[in-house]
């Protein structure tokens, strides 16, 4: 019954870009907010480490996939250099290599610098980390912005997709969901595992893990390196599927994807697993109205929004439904024999 | 080989200008029940941090089984098999109990791989069976953090037993619990002691528990090791009289 609905919803997901053509571009956006929720909800829900900085690993896959397929045909500093000049051209197999490598070095890049970031900024606690993550993704939105050899404020244009416009649309968007099937495959396996109870074990009561025997610091930084794993390539897929970005607006962008996956995790439920998948489908769907229809008042929306959740609706709505009908999540009182 | 598996000689600590320990020794039998009693802020739970290294000592050593531990951090002398429980009680509270359980396994026999595995059936079992041991068994699905307080301790106790450490700090086991399953609780650690063979040294500030239980019991005041010996011999220690009712 359950691998039915599984199977279902990838079926809905699989078809959805023919179904709804018009709107890929938006349903490929869908699925990085739900990978980027996913991933915050790992330290964020399942650990109790709000992160606000992991908008630094969206940016820096970015970069580091950009960079990779540039160097892999050019010289980068010449390259960014040669808006005016001479055109550039990859062939269609430099760009798919440069894609396929420059978006797994993301992924390892990312998964490194989340070790080497995690190391310096676990010993804070609650707010503390909040804003020490915050630091870290607009300090380095603001170093990159001003780094000429991989083109500073202007930020870097990509070769655009080889084939067809409409099929890189479709290309794009399976993309994605490939990247999201696995990530949501992945945490559905790991939070099933001792791992998973682990990291639950730290977000309710760190101390006393530690007291219990568990190395709490090895487990936060390997979760938050998979999370930055996941967000390393999902920024370099979308590196290749804007073409062309930069540093403050769309790799770095703190206020806009750097909050919206906090609220899309709030919205759908903390630490849990389809909790933020349900929070970014509708966060997505509320995003997409308002930009369409209340043009000039989306900001004002989306503020009201996330008032409104973090006032009134702080636990999700998963969190909401596990407080109303707890049954249905097996939380009941059930004798020995009633277990038989 | 010494039988004491415990040996603390000359430990002080202090924090600021408040001297918590001065130049405290004392010993824990193996396979034995210590208790370790003293009016409030004599130092007890001090030196209980100190014993599982939630804090540095300034002079002193601290040995288990023979092996200095004053340098090692927490989740290294827990993986020793030397475990603590809290005045405070905590647990996890937003998992359920059995998970409480299951993640209270003896993290000193597993590798990083060890991490990555479902949870089996042995596991569970046995997870079940001290969760019965404690009377929570019709409440394991329920989330931790809503049981009353005396059911969180009790939680607490069957976590540490799940750990199976070779010696068991129980910082005030009885307080906040009601009188009738203050007797079942005797009754448990007792049987965790003979059944299970873990040595344990108690905080209690409940005389009638201490008083039975134990097989030797040190006073604490002022942060000063006053006195230690059998327990009748303490219970009718002048100094240790003197201690808990005020007379200096």
């Amino acid at each position: 019954m359950k691998y039915l609905v599984y199977a279902a919803l990838l079926a809905i997901a699989i078809a959805a870009p023919f179904l709804f053509p018009d709107y890929r571009t938006s349903l490929a956006a869908l699925w990085i907010l739900i990978i980027v929720a996913l991933t915050w909800d790992m330290t964020g829900g399942q650990m109790g480490y709000n992160s606000l900085g992991n908008i630094f690993f969206y940016g820096t896959g970015m970069y580091v996939a950009a960079v990779i397929c540039i160097a892999l045909v050019y010289d980068v500093g010449e390259y960014t250099n040669a808006f005016s000049g001479e055109e550039q051209t990859f062939t269609s197999e430099q760009y798919f290599t440069g894609m396929l490598v420059g978006c797994l070095g993301a992924g390892v890049f990312c998964a490194l610098s989340a070790l080497v970031i995690g190391f310096l900024t676990f010993g804070l606690r609650g707010p503390y980390f909040a804003i020490g993550t915050l630091g870290v993704a607009i300090a380095a939105g603001e170093l990159v912005s001003n780094w000429e050899w991989i083109g500073g404020g202007q930020g870097i244009a990509l070769p655009v997709y080889p084939g067809d416009f409409e099929a890189g649309k479709d290309f794009f968007y399976f993309l994605f969901l490939v990247t999201g099937v696995a990530l949501i495959l992945l945490l559905g396996w790991l939070y099933r595992t001792r791992f998973g109870l682990a990291i639950n074990a730290i977000r309710d009561d760190e101390e006393k893990a530690e007291g219990m025997g568990i190395k709490t610091l090895s487990i936060k930084l390997f979760t938050w390196s998979i999370a930055a794993f996941f967000v390393g390539i999902a920024g370099g897929i979308s590196a290749f599927q804007l073409i062309h970005f930069e540093p403050l607006e769309t790799a770095y962008q703190t206020i806009n994807l750097g909050i919206f996956m906090v609220v899309c995790v709030l919205l759908g439920g903390k630490g849990t697993l389809w909790g933020p998948v349900i929070g970014a489908i509708l966060f997505h769907l509320f995003k997409e109205v308002t930009w369409n229809y209340f043009l000039g008042w989306q900001w004002v929306a989306l503020g009201a929004l996330i008032v409104v959740t973090v006032v009134f609706f702080q636990q999700g709505l998963l969190g909401w439904l596990m407080d109303k009908k707890p049954e249905w999540f097996g939380i009941r009182v059930e004798s020995r024999e009633a277990a038989k | 080989m010494s039988n004491q598996i415990i040996e603390i000689e000359g430990v002080s600590k202090s924090f600021g200008g408040v001297h918590a320990n001065t130049d405290i020794s004392l010993t824990v039998e193996k396979g034995k029940i210590t208790g370790l009693i003293g009016p409030n802020g004599s130092g007890k739970t001090t030196l209980f941090n100190s014993i599982v290294g939630y804090h540095p000592i300034d002079k002193g050593s601290i040995r288990f089984e023979g092996q200095e531990i004053s340098k090692l951090q927490v989740q290294e002398i827990a993986r020793l098999g030397l475990l603590r429980t809290f005045q405070q009680t905590r647990i996890y509270g937003n998992m359920n109990c059995i998970e409480n359980m299951l993640i209270s396994v003896p993290h000193r026999k597993m590798g990083l791989l060890d991490m990555f595995v479902s949870h089996d059936r042995e596991t569970r079992e046995k997870a079940e069976r001290l969760l019965e041991f404690v009377g929570l068994y019709e409440k394991r699905l329920l989330r931790a953090g809503g049981l009353s307080f005396g059911q969180q301790k009790l939680l607490e106790f069957a976590m540490a037993l799940m750990n199976e450490p070779t010696v068991l700090l129980l910082d005030e086991p009885t307080a906040g619990i009601n009188p009738t399953l203050i007797n079942g609780l005797i009754d448990r650690l007792k049987r965790a002691n003979s059944e299970f063979g873990i040595t344990l040294l108690i905080i209690e500030h409940n005389m009638r528990v201490i008083m039975n239980m134990a097989d030797k019991v040190y006073c604490l005041a002022h942060g000063e090791l006053l006195a230690g010996g059998a327990p009748d011999e303490i219970q009718n220690d002048p100094r240790v009289l003197d201690a808990y009712l005020g007379a200096h």
